[in-house]
């Protein structure tokens, strides 16, 4: 994944090393700018096995600051915000590989360097019996849980 | 022997004789026996469901998940058009402005829809609201949800669009939206059961062309529908895994 650039036009930005679970790393520019949470909208995507995002709906992409164009195709943690705990991201993965159904409060990363709290449920897309990908839907939280979750997050850093 | 066919009691009152004339139709095109029964609530679709009793169906969502994954229905179509989204509604009185400012302890007036009351439930969430710290009061159609929250019995009322958009001027005046879903990918389908699975090519075909004459595609727009599109199993597969997220 290409490292961020600072967005033209956004206001001042902290640069962050992103490390993931296979040990690649990626710069990120961070502004401390909360997009809100669309009233009525969920966010839906499905990634193959790897995490590989193969469709998104608009309001992923709306959310996101990126192009359809730009996401398909790239891993889901193009989307992660350096404030989330890799031990958050672990756990997903460890129970929707193991075919279960995950859920949690997530802050994720806008193209632009803000970001955007969900209330995220991931669900393994099982077909013959066999795990083929993901399927990821997000929906607007409360903010006393994202309250509650930024403090948990905060701990497991 | 008659194939039995039903619809998602989701519809309008007005759109009852416009299934028999499809119906009618279908019967003639395809050169089967089908039977249309029509219930009037999603309890007795159910029933007749799990009786199996439907061979084919133009089911909602949430009835579609259940059919395809437990009783080997196939889905061959949906109808093009607005996908299925639904509306909180309040009275136009109401101090509330968006979700939040709901309380806890409101009464919400609703139908027994499933997938209405499930998306409703969702778009409540932001308000920390749920079904331990509100009332359900269920009403027979989308009417009397209006009219519950007109004279003050309930706080608030789930119902689709095309219900809200289908009251008078006159009620929808008196009434504000809080919160319109934008789901954009749950929508009806048309499916079939294992019995008719030999026919499945003739009705998906009949399905595809019926909007190619004018008189045929009156009858969809009767039906509130462009034309019907194809739908491939994986299309059918990735609605039932979204709605699995939102159930559980």
């Amino acid at each position: 994944m290409e490292d961020m650039h600072p967005f033209p036009g956004a206001p001042t930005c902290t640069p962050h090393v992103l490390t993931y679970t296979d040990g690649t790393q990626r710069q990120v520019y961070v502004t401390g700018i909360e997009t809100p949470y669309p009233h009525g909208k969920l966010i839906v995507s499905q990634t193959d096995t790897q995490g590989i995002i193969t469709q998104c709906n608009p309001s992923f992409v709306d959310m996101s600051g990126y192009t359809a164009a730009e996401l398909i195709g790239q891993p889901h943690c193009i989307l992660r915000h350096p404030d989330m705990p890799a031990a958050a991201f672990r756990e997903l993965w460890d129970t929707v590989q193991a075919g279960r159904q995950w859920d949690g409060h997530v802050k994720n990363l806008r193209k632009d360097g803000g970001h955007y709290w969900v209330y995220a449920t991931v669900v393994p897309n099982i077909r013959e019996g066999r795990i083929v990908g993901y399927t990821s839907v997000r929906r607007e939280p409360s903010r006393d849980k994202v309250a509650a979750a930024e403090a948990r997050y905060r701990n497991m850093r | 022997m008659s194939f039995n066919f039903t619809v998602s009691p989701s519809f309008p009152n007005e759109r009852i004789s416009d299934w028999y004339i499809f119906n009618t139709w279908m019967q003639r095109k395809l050169g089967l026996p089908i039977h249309l029964t029509l219930h009037d609530d999603f309890g007795a679709q159910r029933q007749a469901i799990a009786a199996g009793q439907v061979d084919m169906i133009h089911a909602n969502p949430f009835d579609a998940s259940l059919l395809v994954r437990e009783q080997g229905f196939r889905a061959i179509a949906r109808p093009e058009g607005s996908p299925d989204e639904m509306v909180i509604v309040v009275a136009a009185d109401n101090p509330a402005r968006c979700i939040p400012d709901l309380p806890a302890g409101i009464r919400i007036a609703c139908t027994d829809d499933p997938c209405v009351n499930t998306i409703g439930r969702i778009l409540l969430e932001p308000a920390n609201l749920d079904t331990g710290n509100t009332r359900e009061l269920r009403r027979e159609t989308y009417i009397q949800v209006a009219k519950a929250l007109l004279r003050g019995d309930a706080d608030a009322g789930f119902m689709p669009v095309e219900a809200f958009d289908g009251l008078s001027s006159l009620v929808r005046r008196d009434l504000r939206v809080l919160v319109t879903s934008q789901i954009q990918v749950i929508h009806h389908v048309f499916l079939i059961g294992p019995a008719l699975l030999p026919h499945a090519e003739a009705i998906t075909h009949l399905l595809l062309s019926m909007h190619h004459t004018g008189k045929e595609q009156a009858m969809l727009t009767a039906l509130g529908a462009k034309r019907w599109q194809a739908l491939a199993q994986e299309d059918v597969e990735f609605m039932i895994d979204i709605l699995s997220t939102l159930t559980s």
